[in-house]
């Protein structure tokens, strides 16, 4: 299994990560080979095998339906890049 | 004055028999820290005056005859876990300028024993690497020999206690990142069960792999602090409820009759002769101590890197999505675009091997590639973890290597992930199945410390404690320092 530089620059671009134009190359070669490294897991017999998402048998816990947390929108936003007036700025998203 | 030479039970008399106070021990370690750190590059935020208004704190407790054993006790907390009013930057350019609104539990439970935090320790980039040379904030070198790396991802928190600049820390381990480091660093280093230790506030890098734990000098030490991270945290959804066990207690009793299983696969092809020779002395002890030896299976373990390296980049690119330049973390000047913000935000802020790992994540995860890789992983995962279940029907404990050979050199293999990803092989597979996994000092190759593996059954972590200890009563590995940091 191998990846061209047009994938990658599609994964990428799935994981909203710019690249800059020589990684691309490098990434490739080095995204091959971990998949090459990756893909002995095709030989194991697993047709009748439950994937395992997490070590632990256990289901989520509930708790009352009460009010736990205190509002802390201050605090979060002072950590924020960009805020005015209690929100989030981004570049304008419509025209 | 060689107080950084002393065990933590040592400190905790010493403080109480007021041989010292907490102030003066923080010095002490605040002054070894200004005059060594720079050779290793372990901490990446040092908090003098926070350090010092614990440790006048605990100087109070303990004038009124309060506290407990830790009243007092330096230790450096790995900078994953989020300090309130400390940078928390988990190694990465994305998170240089964060300052958590909250403690990570450990940090507030460690608080609360009345521990003094003296920094914040240095680590590969979102805890993704095995030589501690992915930080933001350059490489840690290994106090054995400061041309070599210390192991990853917990590499600052190892090279500042193997250097005596800290008596212990915290540390956390997804793939290896506490018991890779510890054995390259001749520290004894401890991962629980998974779910033993609250992840809340320590920074997501694979959710169903990640668990915190700790590296120190003696499993004596691992035992006093481990008790105090550990227990139920219902801010955690993985978080088990079930009682803790009592650590220090049991460190004593004998180990006559401890059934020890050896798994084949693990002293293959591969194992450097000088780390082999080390275990085989290392068994013999065990014997001489009472335990009792057979060969068990574990015969998937070959499938264990390849399986990791789908699970965690997958998990690991879903938790990275977070980082937008929005609410916090690193943003990107002038783009014209929210397209245009998250692309050059993460492309400016993450490193390259947090971006390989995304990319593989995200792969793995896309349609048309989901079941081979993904779903096939997540099976040959319960393979792996069947391999265990089996195997702790008929034995106590599985001892095996740590790591392959001795530290190797900075830059050696910076080049080829999938050379640096095989660092892993003999610690992966602990974390794959959840169960707790330590490793200990048995020995030196050439002067440098080789590491020996003990994994257990889930919750079993103050047997493997008791192990350690009373192999470490049996021989001194664990007591030998680098030269250049020992006095």
């Amino acid at each position: 299994m191998s990846l061209s530089p047009e994938q990658v620059r599609q994964v990428a671009q799935l994981a909203r990560l710019q690249l800059n134009p020589e990684q691309v190359e490098p990434y490739a070669r080095q995204l091959s080979n971990i998949l090459e490294m990756v893909s002995r897991l095709s030989s194991a017999q697993t047709a009748d095998v439950a994937p395992m998402a997490h070590p632990l048998e256990m289901t989520q816990r509930l708790r009352i339906d009460t009010v736990s947390e205190p509002n802390r929108r201050d605090d979060y936003q002072a950590i924020a890049p960009e805020v005015q007036d209690g929100l989030y700025l981004v570049p304008k998203v419509i025209e | 004055m060689t107080l950084h030479k002393l065990s933590i039970k040592q400190l905790a008399d010493g403080l109480r028999g007021k041989q010292f106070s907490a102030r003066e021990l923080t010095q002490h370690y605040l002054g070894r820290i200004a005059a060594h750190d720079k050779d290793l590059n372990s901490f990446i935020t040092v908090t003098p005056e926070r350090a010092l208004a614990q440790a006048d704190a605990a100087d109070a407790v303990l004038a009124q005859g309060d506290g407990a054993t830790l009243t007092g006790i330096p230790l450096a907390q790995k900078d994953i876990f989020c300090t309130t009013g400390v940078r928390t930057s988990c190694g990465s350019k994305m998170l240089d300028q964060f300052v958590a609104p909250y403690d990570a539990t450990i940090v507030q439970k460690l608080d609360a024993a009345g521990m003094v935090m003296l920094g914040k320790a240095n680590m590969d980039e979102f805890a993704m690497g095995s030589s501690n040379e992915t930080s933001y904030y350059g490489p840690v070198k290994n106090p054995w020999d400061v041309t070599r790396v210390p192991g990853g991802s917990s590499g600052g928190s190892v090279a500042s206690v193997a250097a005596g600049l800290a008596p212990i820390a915290t540390a956390t381990d997804t793939g290896g990142s506490i018991r890779q480091p510890a054995a390259l660093t001749n520290l004894t280093g401890i991962k629980p069960t998974y779910g033993r230790v609250s992840r809340y506030g320590m920074i997501a890098f694979a959710s169903s792999l990640d668990q915190a734990g700790v590296v120190a000098r003696s499993a004596e030490d691992a035992a006093y602090v481990l008790q105090a991270m550990s227990g139920f945290d219902p801010k955690d959804s993985t978080s088990i409820e079930r009682p803790v066990d009592d650590l220090v207690s049991g460190l004593n009793q004998s180990i006559k009759g401890l059934r020890i299983g050896l798994p084949s696969e693990y002293f293959a092809d591969g194992l450097a002769p000088g780390v082999r020779e080390r275990i085989e002395q290392a068994i013999d002890v065990f014997k001489q101590l009472g335990a009792t030896f057979s060969e068990v299976s574990l015969p998937n373990s070959p499938l264990s890197v390849p399986t990791y390296y789908v699970v965690a980049p997958a998990e690991a690119s879903s938790n990275l999505a977070r980082f937008d330049g929005v609410r916090y973390g690193h943003r990107a000047e002038g783009a014209k675009t929210l397209e245009e913000l998250y692309k050059r935000s993460r492309g400016e802020g993450f490193g390259a091997e947090v971006q390989r790992r995304i990319m593989i994540g995200t792969y793995v995860l896309s349609h048309g590639y989901y079941d081979a890789y993904y779903l096939q992983a997540q099976k040959v995962r319960r393979l792996i973890y069947d391999d265990f279940k089996r195997a702790f029907e008929h034995v106590d404990l599985v001892l095996g290597p740590t790591a392959t050979d001795v530290a190797f050199k900075l830059g050696a293999k910076t080049d080829d992930p999938v050379a640096m990803y095989l660092n892993d092989i003999y610690t992966i597979a602990a974390n794959l199945a959840g169960i707790p996994a330590m490793s200990l000092s048995c020995g030196f190759v050439e002067g440098l410390p080789v590491g020996l593996q003990l994994m257990g059954n889930f919750f079993d972590e103050a047997r493997m404690l008791n192990a350690a200890h009373q192999y470490q009563q049996a021989t001194d590995f664990h007591t030998q320092w680098p030269k250049e940091f020992e006095s």
